[in-house]
């Protein structure tokens, strides 16, 4: 038995020097560092697609490796000062919880350039990047009001935070363009990453009545259990299709492929600066995943609305808009600015929960 | 067919200093059988693993950093252990020291003393001990399973620890993010050097290790845990109380365990927020054994279980192997090394049926 492990070892120690023969000097490296799995089937496949698309864009000239299923905390700031160490010219910071570890290392490597996904703090070498997921979620809530016979959704939510309280409110405010009684329960989870978690939001949502399920988490956990359960639901950050082939409406697949080659193109061209890039369905950072298991004239009214978001004549906060305690927020045809989307703190009308404070 | 564990008569002197050898040869070698099915260079794989993390100046520091919370936690539960008290919760005692320690910084954020830190400390080891406290009233008190109590408080530090950070203690300027205000430098546990993070937790973590040999090895305190450790009868006979046992292990690890969460809050993270900790008081329960419950073992332990976290990092980068493979080397490596040990003192027995099962007590 020793002798065949041993004989086992040194042979493939053997096949495998002589497979690392090629030398990996010149390419510039492009890391990625992600807070799940890489195969979450949401947040973190999507960009890691996104890496995927970028290699074979690139081809030769690049090198993408990554770190996965990386904590928020102090494990990340060792994880993103290990890849500036390890000769990363470009590094994108995948999740919003490593905003503060992106800045602090950043300030220590000054020639190397980072990319921060979903946050708010930037440097000069630091790029911020994030995209227009109320774009998506307002075309969901139109969906949700007609397919749901209720007029109740469930919403799975992460962190009460700006990013997250924006796409409720923009999921409350698409269906209410087409239900005006259409009622939001939401379930925070106050976690990204928690299939477990996730699941119960679910299962309790589902108790309490709701007939169509959409979340703000990263896993396809919530569509497994709307399958089970028989609800409808949509899914999020990747096309969840194959948990739910009859149970998707459709999904926000987040499609970062682009803006990946974009920038790492700028990198290489020696064009690359610190910017804040918001895009959204128009620049192609999100698309909608096909629309499945609903009426034709629904899917009519989802491509119309698709298409005039692309086209810049719908925004869906427009006004008029009430707060959610009836206060005027605002006047008709109104729209807000960027930076108060981007703080935005409190419910619309019509959202049935009370946001943490 | 049952397969039974039998205790060896006598130990192998030679076999106790050998079996950590053994197991790193075993793991090694079926470490590099694994990194060669998955098409990787196992020369590279455990070069990465082993030697990489350890070339570089920063990377020693995180080393530091990464161990700090293991040893510091392991030294306290390893004098649980040895006096028979199973202390599962420093997790939870960890929590609760980085809460405690943390009522200044958040709740003055604007005191800028010197005196702060040392407080901060001091309440740290006082909140950790508390909490041990219970555990420890209840066992003495009501006769109550100590691994079961100290086990379930965990869940409700963490809990507790969760609400203080989404609830009162938010920072109001942090876009609804739950985590404190950053403590004040003065609140932030210094580096010890100018040339990494490597901060004074690591220092507390020789300091306490040594404390604790010293007293294992030549104080009387350390002969009454080994004695009332092995057989409380006999200790009863010797005049010592296992009743006060209880007491001085539980808080002297809780104690441990919460200057371990002070000192991570203050000196890694800055600010206390939802998560503190990737399960470091568990960890140290793996560590505490693998250093066979020395204090000086458990120092070597907690760097090598320290030095596969950051090599599996290392590993992932420089060679691509997936998380999960890293996961599974580290799981090879205490497998190797606690059955190695397991087989000194015991020899396995297979007994056939037919054999019937004698009365255990």
């Amino acid at each position: 038995m020793k002798k065949l492990i041993i004989a086992l070892a040194a042979s493939a120690a053997l096949l495998g020097g002589l497979a690392t023969g090629a030398s990996a000097q010149d390419k510039t490296k492009v890391c990625f560092i992600y807070v799940g799995s890489k195969t979450d089937g949401g947040w973190t496949q999507a960009h890691d697609i996104g890496r995927q698309e970028l290699q074979k864009a690139l081809g030769e000239k690049i090198e993408t490796p990554f770190l996965e299923s990386v904590p928020e905390g102090p494990d990340a700031e060792r994880a993103i000062e290990r890849m500036a160490r390890s000769g990363c010219a470009l590094i994108f910071t995948t999740s919003f919880g490593f905003m503060d570890a992106t800045i602090k290392v950043a300030e220590k490597f000054p020639d190397i350039k980072f990319e921060h996904a979903t946050g708010f703090k930037a440097a000069p070498n630091v790029a911020t990047y994030n995209s227009r997921f109320y774009e998506g979620r307002y075309i969901q809530g139109q969906i949700a009001a007609k397919m749901s016979k209720k007029g109740l959704a469930g919403y799975i939510a992460s962190f009460p935070i700006p990013e997250v309280v924006m796409g409720i409110n923009a999921f409350e405010l698409g269906a209410k363009s087409i239900n005006p009684d259409f009622k939001l329960k939401v379930v925070w989870a106050n976690t990204w990453f928690d299939p477990g978690k996730e699941a119960d939001a679910a299962k309790a949502l589902i108790d309490q009545g709701v007939d169509i399920l959409t979340q703000h988490t990263d896993t396809t956990a919530p569509m497994q259990v709307a399958a089970e359960r028989g609800i409808l639901a949509f899914g999020q950050a990747s096309d969840m299709i194959a948990a739910g082939p009859k149970t998707q409406l459709t999904a926000i697949v987040d499609t970062w492929g682009a803006y990946y080659i974009k920038r790492t193109n700028a990198l290489l061209d020696g064009t690359w600066k610190s910017e804040q890039i918001w895009d959204g369905l128009k620049d192609g950072i999100l698309t909608m995943a096909p629309y499945t298991n609903m009426p034709d004239d629904v899917k009519a009214m989802a491509e119309e609305t698709e298409a005039k978001i692309k086209s810049g004549e719908l925004h869906p906060f427009t006004g008029p808009i009430n707060k959610q305690d009836g206060s005027a927020w605002l006047a008709a045809g109104e729209k807000p600015e960027d930076g108060v989307l981007l703080g935005m703190n409190f419910y619309v009308e019509g959202v049935d929960d009370k946001l943490p404070q | 067919m049952r397969i039974e564990l039998e205790k060896r008569p006598r130990v192998s002197g030679l076999f106790s200093v050998v079996s950590p050898l053994l197991a790193l040869a075993l793991t090694l070698a079926f470490g590099a059988l694994m990194f060669s099915l998955l098409g990787k260079d196992p020369m590279d794989a455990l070069y990465s693993f082993f030697v990489e993390p350890l070339l570089e100046v920063w990377s020693l520091h995180e080393l530091a950093i990464k161990a700090a919370p293991l040893i510091l936690i392991a030294v306290g539960l390893s004098v649980c252990f040895r006096s028979n008290n199973w202390n599962i919760g420093a997790e939870g005692q960890f929590t609760m020291g980085a809460i405690a320690g943390s009522i200044l910084p958040v709740m003055n954020p604007e005191w800028h003393s010197p005196m702060i830190l040392p407080l901060m400390l001091v309440m740290g080891m006082i909140g950790g001990a508390l909490y041990a406290g219970i555990p420890a009233l209840l066992k003495t008190r009501f006769n109550t399973n100590e691994i079961l109590t100290s086990l379930m408080l965990v869940y409700i530090a963490q809990l507790y620890l969760d609400w203080l950070t989404r609830g009162p203690w938010r920072d109001p300027q942090g876009y609804n993010f739950p985590q404190t205000k950053a403590f004040v430098t003065e609140a932030v546990l210094p580096e010890i050097l100018a040339s990494g993070r490597a901060h004074w937790a690591f220092i507390f973590a020789i300091l306490a290790a040594i404390a604790v040999w010293f007293m294992m090895r030549f104080m009387l305190k350390g002969f009454e845990v080994s004695v009332l450790g092995q057989s409380e009868r006999a200790g009863r006979f010797a005049g010592f109380s296992a009743r006060r046992m209880v007491w001085f292990s539980m808080l002297l690890s809780g104690a441990l365990a919460g200057l371990a969460g002070i000192s991570e809050v203050s000196g890694s993270i800055g600010h206390l927020q939802p998560i503190i900790s990737p399960g470091y008081g568990f960890t140290a329960i793996i560590v505490a054994f693998l250093g066979r419950l020395n204090p000086l073992g458990i120092i070597a332990a907690g760097l090598v279980l320290a030095l596969t976290y950051l090599g599996g990092e290392a590993a992932q980068l420089s060679i691509g192997i997936s998380d999960k493979v890293a996961r599974v080397f580290q799981g090879l490596l205490l497998f190797f090394v606690l059955s190695c040990d397991t087989l000194i003192h015991y020899r396995i027995r297979l007994i056939f049926a037919g054999a019937k099962p004698e009365a255990r007590g």
